[in-house]
């Protein structure tokens, strides 16, 4: 459905909380104290209370209720965002995280008492594997980025076990940024292995850089360009015949559901996006959940601790395992998140999981053929649920990526990710998913040759958008150079 | 359930404009020997009504904070959530939106987070915040991590009465980015001052700490400064009310656990990281900061600043991975803790350590039941010794009494207080304690 630009009829700004602070004004309220005061030594107490700011319960509501019309979700309309899969977050998966008997168990309850959530973890643990053919999953990471780390946490475990200290990961040129950070953080350097001219893997460059230093490899498959590594096993041949280990990024899993595994594959370990893939709520930032899944030889290393079920039925976590990697959350991971997960990935099952998958692709092949001509595909290959444009050919007429993006703010969209990957000039990177009714991606179409066919006629529209937005362009370099971050 | 709008005629509208006859046409550049050729080993597809019917079956096998009273603590607590906060928060504008990578779209997300970040340095007393991190032992993670970048030091110094669980948690990313944490020692549940030599990048104090208990953290943050070490306090959010804030004890960043700011329990997430720090280490900060600028006709807006620490722009060179953090979670506090306003932080505080003295007084009493740390004066929460059962045996019993209390360690069992706790309900828990080790 196309999403009508955020327009409130209000006042350019929306104004801070704190201007409607007034001293003695306040919200909440509390049972008169039915104990005496407590002690508390006297050099512990805070001299001045925060200056929060104190308003009335409604002045609240209206300033966020007023916020929340300033932004735009999945909700509102089509949110092609390449790379992120902002597909339609269904309700029930709201519905059902809140019951009691998930939102009101606290972190530190005997297992005893916490049968059901404990059956729903491994539930989907099975599932998860299973989709993805692996062995073993922790559920510990809160986002895609935390289970990079994690997976490479367990990469470096593994080769410690076995007395072979290694340096170096492999990841393609269009890697997301998450993947050299994380490779940075898990004590390893980033070798970088080039795309070819087709945008994949170049195979014998990577043939050339891998020797027994190589710790492992890290790639999406489809990768970052939208494209199907075609080569993938020769890849995972390349990588463990030197011994090293295949990192799946789930990224872009969504592609692939019920159709590829990455365990058939050649894959060793996995994350998964469930913010992406199985639709739980991105928040505007977050949370997210980063699921790790792994073959049967490297399930001793995940975090600590694990699900485990006894043979009399009754389930526990298990945190005996002498060779896990630690613990990389504070408590079990993104509980509520996962619920929402289970609750997707159950509402679908075996068929529904991959006419996911089938539809994210035909709406991404569909919505190329139909802009291509404007917007050229990156790399003339057929793509899976995304693909990579290049604005380009419009650069002669002094309009950019960024600018078509603006304008497809004012007819009626949000705009695709542009600039990534990084290798691509110009880059639109659009991502429908499967959510999506012809229809819309009809309009979307509509809007994007008609961006560009005003970057000859009317570059202007281009250069001034959006005009309907909240607010304009805004001034990015002030931000940094003044830098106002709290009142 | 399905969510793929599309109509028979639709695919093959679409099929037809691609030049292909089937769906399997779409993946026939991918090698045969990888496709999968049988259905995933899952149930078949349930409708709406059926999948509620089992999350309800799953969830009404456990035993939650609304059927037993709790006193359990060690890092999350049944602070009362009101009403208001998720009616604001999972607005589906916000609660649907990705990362704000298009900030003309995005403007609630992101003054929502300059102010929560306004509110988190209102609390602290430090300069400045970002938009959030996962939970209060990855936050740790990422204040070592600046520490070590600031001081260009690698020994990490953890007082001896930080939760395990952070400690645990440092261990883990410490193997990665090559340290370990040395705990420190402690007496009496509380940490003494640390002699700290000049090559350590920081030292960690939990105030008030794991068991409750409140520190010398003027003087252990004195000693780690006076060293050029980072002070790095783990704080409880909802203590600042009533206690001194980690600016004015010295402390140079303060992460937190956020999740008494108006998150759910949830068995433990999705919680938030909290971070503040002082303004010297802002490039220095890890994610997402909202920060406020102008639009092209001068009007206030805001966008993400300092891009340039992150892992969109330096890559390997970022100072932290993180991309998705817990936005939602920060937004929530932000309305949690306008709604409490100075006032209202204030009777939270007050209450929450009244009750807990109260509590504490009471199963002080009781034969065979004695303050673990006794002296030692506590905020919200505290650490029993008992005699005759172990503390893991104690908890599992008062469950059948209605009561949630714990953790329970080897050695001790910790009971902790909120404001929600009434008195009657303390007095109810003594009564339960006193059968249970009768």
């Amino acid at each position: 459905m196309r999403g009508a630009p955020v327009r409130t009829g209000d006042p350019p700004t929306a104004g801070l909380l704190r201007d409607l602070s007034r001293p003695g004004r306040r919200a909440s309220s509390f049972p008169a104290l039915d104990v005496p005061q407590a002690d508390l030594p006297a050099d512990q107490r805070r001299a001045e209370p925060p200056p929060l700011p104190e308003v009335a319960e409604r002045d609240l509501v209206s300033h966020f209720t007023r916020l929340s019309q300033r932004n735009y979700g999945v909700d509102t309309g089509f949110y092609p965002l390449g790379s992120c899969s902002m597909k339609y977050n269904p309700k029930i998966a709201d519905a059902v995280a809140a019951l009691p008997g998930f939102q009101r168990l606290h972190p530190h309850q005997p297992e005893a008492t916490i049968q059901g959530a404990l059956e729903l973890l491994w539930r989907l643990e099975r599932a998860l594997c299973e989709v993805t053919g692996m062995a073993r999953a922790t559920f510990q990471p809160a986002a895609g980025a935390s289970g990079e780390l994690t997976g490479l946490l367990i990469m470096r475990a593994f080769h410690e076990r076995n007395g072979d200290a290694r340096r170096r990961i492999v990841i393609p040129d269009s890697a997301h940024g998450t993947n050299p950070a994380s490779v940075t953080l898990a004590g390893y350097e980033v070798a970088e292995v080039p795309s070819d001219a087709r945008g994949l893997v170049d195979v014998s460059a990577l043939e050339e850089l891998v020797d027994e230093d190589v710790a492992g490899l890290m790639i999406t498959n489809p990768n970052t360009l939208g494209l199907f590594e075609e080569r993938i096993l020769e890849i995972a041949r390349v990588i463990h015949g030197a011994g090293g280990l295949l990192y799946y990024d789930g990224a872009n899993l969504n592609a692939i559901l019920g159709r590829v595994r990455p365990g058939d594959m050649g894959f060793d370990i996995v994350h998964m996006n469930t913010h992406k893939t199985f639709a739980t709520p991105h928040g505007g930032g977050g949370p997210g959940a980063g699921p790790v899944a792994v073959v049967e030889r490297l399930a001793p290393f995940l975090p600590s601790p694990v699900v485990a079920r006894d043979d009399d039925g009754t389930f526990r976590w298990d945190g005996d395992r002498p060779e896990s990697i630690g613990r990389v959350h504070g408590f079990h991971g993104n509980f509520g998140v996962l619920v929402r997960a289970y609750a997707y990935v159950f509402a679908h099952g075996r068929d529904g999981l991959r006419e996911v998958g089938e539809r994210a692709v035909l709406n991404a092949r569909y919505l190329a053929e139909l802009v291509r001509e404007a917007f050229p595909l990156a790399y003339d290959q057929p793509p899976m649920h995304e693909f990579v444009s290049t604005a380009r050919p419009l650069k002669r007429t002094g309009v950019r990526a960024m600018d078509v993006a603006k304008r497809l703010i004012d007819l009626g969209f949000h705009p695709s990710t542009v600039y990534f990957p990084l290798i691509v000039e110009e880059a639109m990177m659009v991502e429908p998913t499967e959510t999506e009714s012809k229809e819309t991606l009809d309009a979307f179409a509509e809007a994007m040759l008609r961006a560009a066919r005003e970057a000859s006629e009317e570059p202007e529209l281009l250069h001034q958008a959006p005009t309907t937005a909240p607010v304009r362009r805004l001034n990015e370099a002030k931000a940094a150079r003044s830098l106002d971050v709290r009142w | 359930m399905r969510f793929a709008p599309h109509t028979d005629a639709d695919v093959h509208e679409m099929l037809d404009a691609l030049g292909l006859s089937s769906i399997d046409d779409l993946y026939a550049h991918i090698p045969a020997e990888v496709l999968l050729d049988r259905p995933l080993d899952l149930p078949e597809s349930v409708s709406e009504m059926e999948l509620l019917e089992d999350l309800k079956a799953l969830a009404g096998r456990d035993r939650h904070a609304d059927d037993l009273v709790c006193f359990a603590g060690g890092g999350a607590y049944d602070h009362y959530v009101p009403a208001v906060v998720w009616a604001l928060a999972a607005r589906s504008e916000l609660q649907t939106s990705y990362t704000p990578y298009q900030p003309e779209l995005s403007q609630g997300v992101l003054q929502a987070l300059y102010e929560y970040q306004s509110m988190i340095c209102d609390l602290t007393g430090l300069e400045v915040s970002n938009a959030s991190l996962y939970d209060g032992p990855t936050a740790l993670v990422e204040a070592v991590n600046l520490a070590r970048a600031a001081t260009g030091r690698n020994r990490v110094l953890v007082a001896g009465t930080v939760d395990e669980r952070y400690v645990e948690t440092l261990w883990a990313y410490g193997r990665g980015a090559g340290y370990e944490p040395e705990v420190m020692p402690a007496e009496n549940g509380v940490s003494g001052v640390p002699d700290v030599r000049g090559d350590a990048a920081c030292v960690i104090l939990q105030h008030p700490n794991a068991s409750g208990g409140l520190e010398p953290a003027r003087e252990v943050f004195a000693a780690a400064r006076a060293a050029g070490a980072r002070a790095i306090q783990v704080f409880d959010p909802l203590s600042l009310g009533v206690l001194a804030s980690p600016g004015e004890l010295g402390a140079d960043v303060a992460v937190a656990e956020g999740q008494s700011l108006g998150n759910h329990l949830s068995l433990g997430g999705p919680y938030l990281g909290v971070i503040a720090a002082r303004l010297e280490d802002v490039r220095r900060l890890p994610g997402r900061i909202a920060g406020r600028t102008e639009d092209e006709d001068g009007n206030l807006g805001f966008v993400l600043t300092l891009q340039a620490r992150e892992q969109h722009i330096r890559r390997a060179k970022a100072n932290s991975n993180i991309c998705t953090n817990q936005t939602l979670m920060a937004i929530a506090a932000a309305v949690y803790l306008a709604w409490l306003g100075p006032g209202g932080l204030r009777e939270v505080g007050e209450a929450s350590a009244a009750k807990a003295r109260y509590a504490a007084g009471l199963l002080a009493e009781i034969d065979g039941v004695a303050l673990a740390h006794p002296g030692t004066p506590f905020f919200k929460e505290f650490a029993l010794s008992v005699e005759a059962r172990t503390p893991a045996d104690v908890r599992d019993a008062l469950l059948d009494h209605g009561y949630l209390v714990g953790p329970a360690t080897p050695e001790v069992l910790i009971v902790a207080c909120t404001e929600r706790r009434t008195r009657e309900e303390i007095e109810g828990l003594a009564r339960a304690m006193k059968e249970v080790l009768g």
